[in-house]
């Protein structure tokens, strides 16, 4: 009986929720999964700004901190695609200002050859996004977040979401 | 100019006579070449330091059974080898073994490279009941002509880069007119022109001809475009992508065997990319089904962004797929592509850092968004 009250009280709350958004409908809208992969120093300082600052921007990016951009395997991108991400975006500090000094310059360098090779077996380079974001650029991180979705919403659910012969 | 030794013999007899002469007044303590061993074909790569081992050796013979590259890595993997040691490679396996060397996987240390233009080796599969042996004469008639000759692997069979690019001394069998009866030896370096000192044969100044080299790679071009555009085609998403790997059995024979994959710790054997119980029931869960084995696509992809840029598209891949996935002209094609970014042509160089341990200040700017 306390088990079924719990249930009931837990589902209500859930509704209160959703009631309290007001939103429910829009939560029916496509919203897709991006999963970020943000360096310490920079990108993710940028997001937590935009955070702090309370701007908003869409709920489709789920961050993973990485202490540099180029700590960022080409199989890690690869593995997030194929798993079902919709997009993914690397983001780390602007060229020359790495806190370990020349590592985006090697991410620039590998993520052009990865986009390369992503276009040449015909899948799609554009759902691949790499975003320079200082820590004091929090609207940049916002803004970037919108329109990597926005993007991402045009192009629709990945194609591998839902292939089972992977 | 370079410097040329014509030697009055075949181009397999000549080679074998250069080198027992090498060992013989101990410029070299070893050889590495391919050696018979048996009559219906079957060839292996040796190390061989009595002259008389030799008779038996067939240095240009159209079969690579494990790319030497990959060989030569493990007897240098220490540093250099004990004794100067001269190598007969193919320019493929030759630019194979750069690559490693650029790996910290071998050492060009004390070693003599000897190479030819390649006219392309047969597919492995030929060499277990002596059809090779019986197309020979038909291989170095189409060589002597500088035509591709049929029944080729299809890696050979398109493959442009069939120069040698770091040999001390290189053979010339494309287009040689008289094969049987002489040989020419282009020495390339100084220490080709010294281990050739004191040979018997005539010595000359003479250049490669380019001319009908030129040819040739034109004729390779052509097959080359056909086997890309073939792919192209299949190569469309996803669904392309699933037509073409999804025969794939998961046994990693092309890694093992690929020069360039050269990592003890597999990323793709590692128990991270081993699927769990827990991975199948959450992919289950979110698809609605899964493929066993599973990852066919993550390999096949993961293994293109690690070594597309070096891959010297030596076909040793095509070679051993046991469901004949196409793998070594993907990767030759998807290679070459991303190569051109960065104008860099595997073990062309020793010198030439592989592009992704450099950079520069300026470039793709046009990448960032």
């Amino acid at each position: 009986m306390r088990i079924f009250l719990l249930l009931r009280l837990k589902k209500k709350n859930l509704l209160k929720l959703k009631n309290r958004d007001g939103n429910i409908k829009k939560e029916e809208e496509y919203m897709p999964k991006i999963l970020a992969f943000l360096c310490n120093w920079c990108s993710y300082a940028g997001a937590d700004l935009a955070g702090t600052s309370r701007l908003k921007y869409p709920p489709s990016i789920l961050p993973i901190r990485v202490m540099c951009s180029s700590r960022v395997d080409p199989l890690f991108v690869l593995r997030a695609y194929l798993g079902g991400a919709d997009g993914v975006l690397v983001a780390g500090c602007h060229p020359g200002d790495c806190h370990y000094e020349k590592g985006n310059y090697y991410t620039r360098r590998r993520f052009a050859m990865f986009k390369k090779i992503i276009e040449d077996v015909g899948l799609e380079s554009d759902r691949l996004r790499l975003s320079w974001i200082s820590a004091s650029e929090g609207h940049r991180y916002a803004k970037v977040a919108t329109e990597f979705t926005e993007k991402i919403k045009k192009l629709g659910k990945s194609s591998a979401k839902s292939e089972i012969f992977l | 100019m370079t410097k040329a030794l014509k030697i009055n013999k075949s181009a397999e007899q000549g080679v074998i006579e250069f080198l027992k002469a090498l060992l013989e007044n101990g410029k070299v303590k070893g050889v590495f070449a391919l050696k018979k061993i048996s009559n219906d074909g079957a060839v292996a790569y040796s190390l061989i330091t009595k002259p008389n081992e030799l008779d038996n050796a067939v240095p240009f013979y159209p079969l690579m059974p494990v790319n030497a590259g990959k060989l030569l890595s493990r007897f240098t993997l220490k540093g250099s080898s004990i004794g100067p040691v001269a190598a007969v490679v193919k320019p493929c396996e030759l630019r194979a073994f750069i690559e490693l060397v650029k790996r910290e996987q071998g050492s060009l240390e004390n070693l003599f490279f000897i190479s030819s233009t390649c006219g392309g080796v047969y597919p492995l599969k030929m060499s277990v009941n002596g059809t090779v042996e019986k197309n020979l004469t038909k291989y170095w008639d189409a060589v002597k002509k500088g035509e591709i000759s049929a029944d080729l692997r299809s890696a050979c069979k398109g493959c442009t880069e069939f120069m040698p690019y770091t040999a001390d001394v290189t053979f010339d069998l494309i287009g040689n007119n008289d094969p049987d009866k002489q040989c020419v030896v282009f020495l390339n370096t100084k220490k080709g022109e010294e281990f050739a000192k004191g040979m018997k044969g005539e010595f000359l100044k003479k250049e490669l001809d380019r001319k009908k080299l030129d040819k040739f790679k034109s004729k390779r071009e052509v097959e080359k475009k056909k086997l890309f555009d073939e792919i192209d085609a299949k190569m469309n998403g996803m669904d392309g992508l699933i037509d073409i790997f999804g025969r794939c059995i998961g046994c990693h024979g092309c890694m093992r065997v690929c020069p360039i994959c050269y990592c003890k710790l597999c990323e793709f054997e590692s128990p991270d990319s081993e699927y769990k119980p827990s991975n199948y029931e959450s992919d289950l869960k979110k698809r609605g089904g899964v493929r066993v084995p599973p990852g066919t696509i993550y390999y096949q992809l993961g293994r293109l962004t690690h070594i597309g840029i070096s891959c010297v598209g030596c076909g040793a891949c095509d070679d051993v797929c046991p469901v004949d996935i196409p793998v070594s002209i993907i990767f030759k094609k998807v290679g070459e592509s991303v190569q051109k970014m960065f104008d860099y042509i595997p073990g062309r160089d020793v010198d030439e850092d592989i592009p992704l341990i450099t950079f520069e200040k300026e470039e793709f700017a046009e990448i960032e968004e």
